[in-house]
């Protein structure tokens, strides 16, 4: 039979939603092949997460034990290892997280298992695995198969569906932990939090968003000058951070914050969907952009296809005189 | 520390136009431009640093075609001592588990404590070369790496979670960090130092010097244009006319 296994992301006590898109999606991947969905809980205290996925899958396996209570990609490896090795599934879904790019690749080449990684979809035929893959800065879809194998494994990117509610009762099985100390060569020390600045862009109504189009740090100022008029806040993307040209607690996006403005105003940021992931909430998107291509135009409401140098100032002015 | 860094030499797509040529299983090259894939250009850094501080070797390592010697030729001008290209066109498809393959024979001669590469690369996003390449060396290996610090051959590693949430790692070395944008500034290659670089031999291997039992992973079949959903209302006209209209739109939704 072919069954799927998905595995339960948590972190800080709380089960994250990737968890809910797996077995979603991977339930109805099971379910086409007549084949059961085994979601896996590795942690500590999981009565809860228990509960929680319970209702999501056919079964739940579950090694309760306080060297799981934080990710180590190293003790999880390990298990989910002896695991997979027992359940022998079709096909072992993680999430295409932090956790899941620390996980996946190391784990299938120990096991023998081909695998790839951040799927948008996922079709199975013939006992056959076709995945589609983004390339390419998200220009380009490519259809992937991957090479016959005892089983497969897959990173699967956030928001490929929608989480639904479950409506199951799975058979809960708990087993013991096969690892029950962090490697010496890898330990787990603590989480650090994000630092915090002096401006909360998620408290903001009205965010313009700045990307790599603004091309040096002494144009940063038309930006700050454009939001100044508007009476909006400066958030941007990863590559204006990793420049140093604004701190991180501006960052827009999957590595950093996630904003729902009543206005976010996109300026040379192309749309990768690490950066779409922190604001595609928004009630209205404006994004401007010289690149007709650009993915930003798929998720505005309204776009610009034009020089920012050129629309930004002349936009500035607009809403100046708006407001005499 | 002895480091090895791993590079590829990718397009420049972010603001081009992508178009899929005749095989339709890659895309157009030839008017593209291409550079260090943005990440391990952070990793060549980061070994730079970490060789600045305790002496050492930097050999950086390149899967890649005959123009990969241009962005080896880089990380020799930065700091990197020598320099290996794989020989791209001798190894056929790849994907990111024989991309580590090839690697790992071609480093096997080497002595090294860390291996550093980027976290993923731009053009086919794969976020598998490090770990992968640190389970076939059975050595360990941190991804989305944003820090750095060693210290009696024990390594405080930083990794950068969802909402910026770091993840603080001890770790031994050897082992394999595959590094995220931002964790330092990349310099710049002097002239000097680049014509110097035009000199110095970079080693190339083929199949004749190694050779690898491992098989694909997974098979491309076909690109093709992402499908679009609802698209943007595009404003048309002049700068002063879209600002005017853009203008219009925000007053609308009671935001001036
Ligand atoms: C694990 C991980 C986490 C990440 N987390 C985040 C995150 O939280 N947030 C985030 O933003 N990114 C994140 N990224 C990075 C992300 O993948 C992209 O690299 C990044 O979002 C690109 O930023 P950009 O759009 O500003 O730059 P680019 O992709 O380089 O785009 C620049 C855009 O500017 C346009 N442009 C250039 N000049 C002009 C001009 N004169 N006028 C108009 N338009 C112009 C171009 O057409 C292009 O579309 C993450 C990546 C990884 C691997």
């Amino acid at each position: 039979m072919a069954n799927i296994l998905a595995l339960v992301e948590h972190r800080q006590g709380t089960i994250r939603d990737i968890t809910y898109e797996l077995l979603t999606y991977g339930r109805k991947l099971a379910e086409k092949m007549d084949g059961k969905l085994t979601g896996v809980i590795l942690g500590h205290n999981t009565g809860d997460f228990t509960e929680s996925v319970k209702k999501h899958a056919h079964r739940v396996v579950v090694a309760d034990h306080e060297v799981f209570k934080d990710f180590n990609a190293e003790t999880y490896q390990h298990a989910l290892a002896d695991i997979i090795q027992k359940e022998n599934p079709f096909l072992t879904l993680i999430g295409n997280t932090a956790f899941g790019i620390d996980l996946c690749p190391a784990l299938a080449t120990q096991l023998g298992v081909p695998f790839t990684t951040d799927c948008i979809g996922v079709e199975i035929a013939d006992k056959k695995v076709r995945v589609t893959r983004q390339l390419y800065d998200g220009k380009m879809d490519a259809h992937v198969y991957l090479s016959e194998g005892p089983s497969y494994m897959l990173t699967l990117r956030s928001g490929t569906c929608a989480a639904e509610e479950g409506n199951l009762t799975a058979d809960i099985q708990k087993i013991e932990a096969s690892i029950t100390s962090q490697p010496d060569y890898k330990k787990f020390v603590e989480y650090i939090e994000a630092a915090v600045g002096d401006v909360d862009i998620t408290k903001a109504d009205v965010l313009v968003g700045v990307g790599r189009g603004i091309k040096e740090q002494a144009n940063m100022s038309m930006i700050e000058d454009f939001a100044k008029a508007i009476g909006g806040v400066v958030a941007c993307s990863r590559p204006i951070v990793d420049a140093n040209w604004l701190p991180k607690d501006r960052q827009v996006g999957s590595s950093g914050k996630t904003v729902k403005p009543k206005l976010y105003i996109a300026v040379g940021i192309s749309g990768a969907f690490q950066h779409i992931a922190g604001m595609k909430n928004a009630d209205t998107i404006i994004a401007i952009n010289k690149d007709p291509n650009a993915p930003i135009f798929n998720e505005a409401d309204y776009g610009i296809v034009e020089d920012l140098f050129k629309v930004v100032p002349a936009l500035k002015n607009k809403i100046m005189e708006m407001k005499q | 520390m002895d480091l090895i860094v791993c590079i590829k030499r990718v397009p420049q797509t972010a603001e081009a136009e992508v178009k899929i040529d005749g095989s339709g299983k890659d895309i157009v090259k030839d008017r593209l431009t291409f550079d260090m894939n943005e990440a391990d250009s952070y990793a060549l850094e980061e070994a730079i640093l970490l060789k600045e501080k305790s002496g050492g070797n930097i050999t950086a390592v390149s899967l890649g075609s005959a123009e990969a010697e241009d962005t080896l030729r880089i990380a020799l001008a930065k700091g990197a001592d020598s320099a290996i290209r794989i020989k791209l066109e001798d190894f056929g498809e790849l994907d990111g588990f024989k991309t580590a393959a090839l690697i790992r024979e071609a480093i096997k001669d080497i002595k090294f404590d860390a291996i550093l590469t980027g976290c993923m690369s731009t053009d086919d996003s794969y976020y598998q070369v490090g770990p992968t390449l640190a389970e076939m060396l059975g050595i360990p290996h941190a991804t989305l790496v944003s820090k750095i610090e060693v210290a009696d051959q024990k390594a405080h590693v930083h990794r950068e979670l969802e909402g910026g949430l770091i993840e603080h790692l001890e770790m031994s070395l050897p082992a394999v960090f595959a590094v995220q944008t931002g964790i330092n500034e990349p310099r710049y290659a002097s002239l000097i130092a680049i014509r110097r670089a035009a000199g110095k031999e970079i080693k190339v291997i083929g199949k004749e010097e190694i050779s690898s039992e491992a098989k694909l992973n997974s098979t491309l079949e076909e690109l093709f244009i992402p499908p679009v959903g609802e698209r943007a209302e595009i404003l048309t006209g002049t700068p002063d006319e879209v600002s005017k209209r853009t203008a219009e739109i925000i007053k609308e939704k009671g935001l001036i």
